[in-house]
């Protein structure tokens, strides 16, 4: 078996506020192999962003990545890296792109310029070979007329050829690693469909591995081949994406593919999890999820579940596992008979 | 004499001219790739008031500029205390002399090189510190900018022109240099305050986390991302701060600590006519009207640049 290229564990990034610790992230592990594309799911505030950021060390002050968490990355211990050998994978081995290309990209200086600054600051490429580098990569990643659109300011550009230009300015130094976070959400459908398509092309091609944080199924479905579901910090569930679809086993996980809207299915509500993520500071205790759970009874009040396993590459982390006749009993969730 | 005095007008009418088109111009073409600068530029262009501010504000640069060729007498000289003293407006004297047969239109010009030069040095001083000091306080942010920033509150709670009398009463004879210094590090408690704010909005800004995230330096950050943004309030503050500057300096100057005679300012221009203000008016009316008129010219540009810069117009 291959080694993986990024291996997380145990990783737990807490924010030391006045009102308490946030355990934003709190004991996550999970392996990226080379060439795969693994998706984050879950609701806001589940700790998907943070785990990314986590990975390249991006977390500020009141925020600290908690000693014992490893990051393994190429073999290489990120935990321990020099902050300027950190600043060199950065954007070179390990590129992130954000959800809003409008915000992330700099409104004074032009794209292009933007790109090659990239190249500037990783391989000291002089100003007009790293230009030339930028439009070529800007053409690559389907920039029309990108020796002219180089020259323009992002607010020149639709909200997609913006994502393009981050997508180019991630690229750039061909990482292994690309962490997307919700790279398509700001974007229309159409526009949704073609970048996820230019990234399935990009990794085609240069055969990196993509970490894809979104809350929307759909985009998981259609990009990545294994899926976690993130809950209150934690990873709930862990399967890969059709096992996941066809038969999801935490609660959660059936909450939000519940959720999710069908074409074509008669017009009813949609279905929705009662209750809303509680606060980082206070995560309820036993099973973080059992007050919105329809299946919680006493035991998942008081005892946090493991990771169960329940399939070849399929963990759960639901006390259903080792009582899987209580899920016979649906009942009120607690959050919604107290609403 | 006179041929080059005329030659020298003329120069500085086509310098006028030629800067005016030049400013016209950058601010006329925008065409398909033009940066926010230009945008910037183009909609201040757009601006009447603004714009004849900036040439009126052009113009009296060029001619303070031009000023030892342009006037007809000497500022400081003194022809005959008793003959020609308290002349009114004439040909000779266009805007007659004052006590001491000094011709207050060569004293004017003059004086607008001494107010002008020490508004802007002094506007370029404090904004230069005022950025730096506010762009790091906002940039390392925590405990380092909570100390900076009681520091500017401190400083802010003494009344400026309480201070500025008080140093320069004590110092006694101030030479210029030391003037602008003083104006100049009494003025940017506001310009850092802005900065900070600033700062701490554009550093939580998705672009800075993407920049961080493709392995930029702190230095490529501030340099790149932090200081060209804020570089649009800092320029509307150091405009309507001139404006300050120069009203400050001309009281200073007024109350005999700022400049002193017989070096020329507008505000000891004012002090010389004012005991005979009801008879020998010229002597004091216009240099308080070359004051205002120039402060109401920045004051004016100053928000003709406040409306052009403002970055929600940053997409039109």
């Amino acid at each position: 078996m291959t080694a993986p290229l990024l291996s997380v564990r145990d990783l737990r990034t807490w924010f030391h506020t006045p009102s308490g610790i946030a355990r934003a992230v709190d004991g996550v592990s999970f392996d990226v192999m080379p060439h795969e594309t693994v998706g984050v799911v879950g609701e806001s505030g589940c700790g998907k962003s943070v785990t990314s950021l986590s990975i390249l060390r991006l977390i500020d002050r009141p925020g600290a990545i908690e000693p014992g968490s490893v990051i393994e990355f190429e073999g290489r211990d990120l935990m321990t890296l020099p902050e300027r050998e950190m600043r060199a994978i950065r954007g070179n081995r390990i590129s992130m792109i954000f959800q809003e290309p409008m915000t992330s990209l700099n409104p004074v200086f032009t794209v292009g310029d933007q790109v090659a600054e990239v190249a500037r600051v990783h391989s000291g490429a002089s100003r007009r070979e790293a230009w030339e580098r930028a439009v070529e990569m800007l053409a690559t990643v389907g920039m029309p007329a990108a020796s002219e659109r180089a020259k323009e300011y992002p607010h020149q550009l639709s909200g997609g050829l913006r994502q393009r230009v981050m997508i180019a300015m991630a690229l750039m130094m061909e990482p292994a690693l690309l962490i997307a976070d919700e790279p398509t959400t700001a974007l229309d459908v159409t526009i949704q469909a073609q970048i996820l398509e230019l990234l399935a092309e990009m990794q085609a091609r240069m055969g990196m591995s993509i970490l894809l944080i979104t809350h929307d199924l759909g985009v998981i479905a259609e990009s990545a081949t294994r899926v976690l579901v993130m809950y209150a910090g934690q990873i709930v569930e862990e399967a890969p994406v059709r096992e996941l679809f066809s038969s999801p086993h935490h609660p959660y996980t059936e909450g939000l593919l519940a959720a999710m809207p069908r074409v074509g299915s008669e017009r009813e509500r949609l279905a929705v999890i009662p209750g809303s993520v509680p606060p980082p500071t206070a995560w309820p205790s036993g099973c973080r999820f059992h007050e919105r759970c329809p299946f919680a009874w006493e035991r998942c009040a008081a005892e946090p579940p493991p990771l169960y396993r329940i399939g070849e590459r399929h963990v759960s982390r639901c006390h259903l596992a080792d009582e899987p006749e209580r899920r016979a009993h649906p009942h009120e969730p607690l959050a919604a008979t107290r609403a | 004499m006179n041929v080059v005095r005329v030659a020298a007008w003329a120069a500085a009418a086509a310098i006028t001219l030629a800067l005016c088109a030049w400013l016209g111009r950058a601010g006329g073409e925008t065409g398909e790739s033009a940066g926010p600068w230009r945008h910037a530029l183009a909609r201040f262009h757009r601006n009447r008031a603004a714009t004849a501010a900036l040439r009126l504000v052009v113009a009296a640069c060029v001619v303070a500029a031009l000023a030892p060729w342009l006037v007809p007498y000497s500022p400081s000289a003194t022809p005959d205390i008793v003959a020609l003293k308290n002349l009114p407006p004439s040909f000779a004297h266009l805007l007659g002399t004052d006590f001491a047969s000094r011709d207050v239109f060569s004293r004017l010009l003059y004086g607008a090189r001494v107010s002008l030069s020490i508004a802007l040095l002094a506007i370029l001083l404090s904004a230069t510190v005022g950025t730096l000091y506010g762009a790091a306080a906002g940039y390392y942010g925590g405990r380092v900018d909570a100390i900076m920033m009681r520091i500017i509150d401190a400083a802010l709670s003494i009344p400026r022109i309480l201070l500025l009398i008080t140093l320069l009463v004590l110092w006694g004879a101030v030479p210029m240099a030391a003037l602008i210094l003083v104006l100049g590090f009494t003025g940017w408690f506001g310009v850092s305050r802005l900065v900070r704010a600033e700062v701490l909005s554009l550093k939580e800004r998705d672009m800075v986390t993407a920049a961080r995230a493709l392995g930029a330096r702190d230095r490529d950050i501030i340099l790149r991302h932090i200081l060209p943004n804020v570089l649009s309030p800092v320029v509307v503050a150091a405009t309507l701060g001139i404006a300050n500057v120069i009203i400050i300096e001309a009281g200073l100057s007024y109350l005999g600590i700022g400049v002193r005679p017989p070096v020329p300012s507008w505000g000891n221009m004012i002090q010389d006519g004012v005991s005979q203000i009801a008879t020998v008016w010229w002597v004091s009316l216009f240099p308080g009207l070359a004051i205002v008129v120039t402060v109401m010219a920045f004051n004016i540009i100053g928000d003709g640049l406040r409306d052009a810069l403002d970055p929600r117009q940053l997409d039109g």
